[in-house]
């Protein structure tokens, strides 16, 4: 628990929510699927050979957290140290296949203050698009972050 | 990879067949590199332990990947994941097993797309909901 004080303001909140992060590019590569598939224990073909519904090698639905978005920078200071993933929301549109480049934007979509039983928190709600190379909305993926 | 699953036998209801999964700490070692996520309380006990954990704790984003594998095994091959939620409600720890259960909660059409909505979750051995989340899946007709 952190004895550090800290008030969110409504005007740090009109400042934070909007805010984007700097894009990251990465080329999504067959083998770095199948090494994903393989950690998270999935044996679906799909992920490894393809199959004729997939047409192709497709990468398994949260493959994109390997594409390491990264957070939008707040114009401010939270003196917060500990970080805890509150939980993700993902809409799927299209399927991301090897030779993809997928280039990951963060936008900073609610910020709230909230005192519970683990003391202040500061609850952040963050939408990460994942766009592919023709510039498709490949998914979404909406994350809850609680600092305290 | 299960069998295929046609809207037409799916029903509000239905229970997703139960599966038992036990990661090891090899598999979060695994993660920790397919993702790219390399925080410490996933892998190196005392850094877990200093920072008043119980011990080396499975990544939530591991967890998000295992509800979605659960989902889309029991969907099929020619099924088609549209959302995925959760929500990280407790830690679970490598090395116990994890039980995901889930049911189906609506059957509807949109569109062209069958489409089906399941409450899923995973389950520490004290029976505990951890990692609550649902899903839509767009499941092929028996008539194509």
């Amino acid at each position: 628990m952190s004895t550090n004080s800290f008030t969110l303001t409504d005007e740090m909140r009109e400042q934070s929510i909007g805010v984007e992060s700097a894009p990251t590019t990465t080329a999504v590569e067959k083998g770095h699927i199948a090494r994903f598939a393989e950690a998270i224990g999935d044996d679906n073909p799909a992920y490894t050979e393809g199959t004729p519904e997939t047409g192709g090698i497709v990468a398994p639905p949260t493959f994109l957290r390997a594409m390491r978005a990264v957070r939008p920078e707040l114009p401010f200071e939270i003196p917060f140290t500990r970080l805890l993933d509150g939980g993700s929301d993902w809409e799927y549109f299209e399927h991301v296949r090897p030779g993809d480049v997928i280039t990951a934007v963060g936008r900073v979509e609610d910020i709230r203050e909230r005192t519970g039983s683990i003391g202040q928190m500061i609850i952040s709600t963050i939408k990460v698009t994942y766009r592919n190379q023709a510039g498709a909305i490949v998914a979404t993926q909406t994350s809850t972050s609680i600092r305290h | 990879m299960g069998q295929q699953i046609y809207f037409e036998d799916v029903r509000e209801g239905m229970e997703l067949p139960v599966e038992v999964r036990e990661p090891t700490t090899r598999q979060l070692v695994q993660y920790a590199g397919a993702s790219g996520d390399f925080y410490e309380i996933h892998y190196d006990r005392n850094y877990a332990e200093s920072i008043g954990l119980p011990g080396i704790i499975i990544h939530g984003a591991l967890k998000n990947a295992m509800l979605g594998a659960y989902v889309t095994g029991w969907a099929g091959p020619g099924s088609t994941l549209r959302r995925l939620t959760c929500q990280y409600r407790g830690m679970d720890f490598p090395d116990e097993p994890i039980t995901a259960k889930g049911h189906v909660t609506r059957v509807y059409q949109e569109g062209e797309q069958n489409l089906v909505d399941c409450t899923v979750w995973l389950e520490n051995p004290q029976g505990q909901q951890t990692t609550p989340g649902t899903a839509t899946v767009a499941l092929p007709g028996r008539n194509g």
